[in-house]
């Protein structure tokens, strides 16, 4: 079985809502895909994706194991900066290590 | 960053008389066993919030229980930690609503709960009773004055529901509190806790025995208040 892994631009990301991109992240999870998003999401919106996910958990679809680099303060601690997130189905990809900087995950279709 | 600035402002001209707590974590941190040591502290040693098992996700509803009054000047004999002078000084107390809020998960599999012996229909019912848990926990984040968040210290702490958890309630500008859990079992790392998240006070305890409960209280009503 092939393993689709999505990369998603900065560009891309910006350019849609918030609803828009967890849309986007979960129909591309729930179809098997594994999504790596530059940018990431912030803590609230992976607060809502957990939320969404949850909503359409079922037999076949367990959930998510979704994984990111911390986020980095910016100016004046006033807004912080998100880096990257990567999300795929809890069925498929399972995190195995997270670092500050780095991320291991085994994606296996068994 | 608006959430964070009415916060303030609410906090500075309408001081709560009672606060209102949530207990959150991953499942099986002890979340359950901590509310009920509260309650039993302070309320009633009969009165339970709530059933602890090993099975993950027992506790699939939010359970609020009302007006818990912390009062640290009174002898907590039911815990195994001798009683801080420091904190008995302080005559701290703080009213406070106990939220004891079902495990944040991103994965519930109703296979995993087969594990456990249930059969297949058991199972896939709690486990949609599961998956609603986790939003309505969620949901009352909307409505939490303050977090105990929970977690194993003998598990590896830097998942990313613990970030999300953190994250979220600095954007939200709600005071948290990490209670290392578990410390009375023999592999638990407590500083491998407060290494993964420095800006955060984190106070080990267990939840189970009692130890170090006392100091938690008073950290308690230091944040909460």
């Amino acid at each position: 079985m092939q393993i689709e892994m999505r990369l998603i631009s900065k560009d891309k990301m910006e350019s849609m809502s918030s609803m828009e991109k967890l849309r986007f992240v979960l129909d591309g999870v729930k179809s098997g895909n594994i999504v790596v998003l530059e940018g990431g999401l912030t803590s609230e919106e992976q607060m809502k994706l957990i939320e969404l996910t949850m909503i359409e958990v079922s037999e076949d679809f367990p959930g998510i194991e979704m994984s990111g680099y911390p986020s980095k303060s910016g100016f004046l601690n006033l807004r912080k900066k998100t880096r990257l997130t990567v999300v795929g189905p809890a069925n498929t990809m399972k995190t195995i290590k997270k670092g500050k900087d780095l991320i291991s995950a085994i994606i296996s279709s068994t | 960053m608006k959430g964070v600035f009415s916060r303030l402002l609410m906090a500075l001209l309408f001081k709560k008389k009672r606060v209102k707590i949530g207990i959150y974590g991953p499942p099986n941190a002890g979340k359950t066993t901590l509310a009920n040591r509260i309650v039993h502290t302070f309320v009633d040693e009969e009165d339970d919030v709530g059933v602890s098992t090993e099975v993950p996700h027992e506790t699939r509803r939010v359970v609020k229980r009302e007006g818990v009054n912390i009062d640290l000047t009174k002898n907590l004999s039911q815990d195994n930690t001798a009683s801080n002078p420091k904190t008995k000084r302080s005559k701290a107390k703080l009213a406070l609503d106990v939220v004891d809020t079902p495990g944040l998960a991103t994965k519930i599999d109703f296979r995993d709960f087969m594990a456990y012996g249930m059969d297949e229909e058991v199972a896939k019912r709690r486990a949609k009773e599961a998956t609603e848990g986790v939003i309505e926990a969620i949901k009352w984040l909307d409505d939490i004055d303050g977090v105990l968040l929970l977690m194993d210290s003998t598990e590896d702490p830097y998942t990313q529901t613990n970030v999300i958890i953190i994250g979220n309630m600095e954007a939200r500008g709600i005071p948290v509190i990490i209670a290392a859990n578990k410390v009375d079992l023999p592999d638990s790392s407590p500083q491998r806790i407060k290494n993964a998240f420095p800006q955060h006070q984190v106070v080990p305890i267990s939840a189970l025995k009692g130890d170090n409960i006392e100091a938690l209280y008073g950290e308690m009503a230091k944040a909460f208040r």
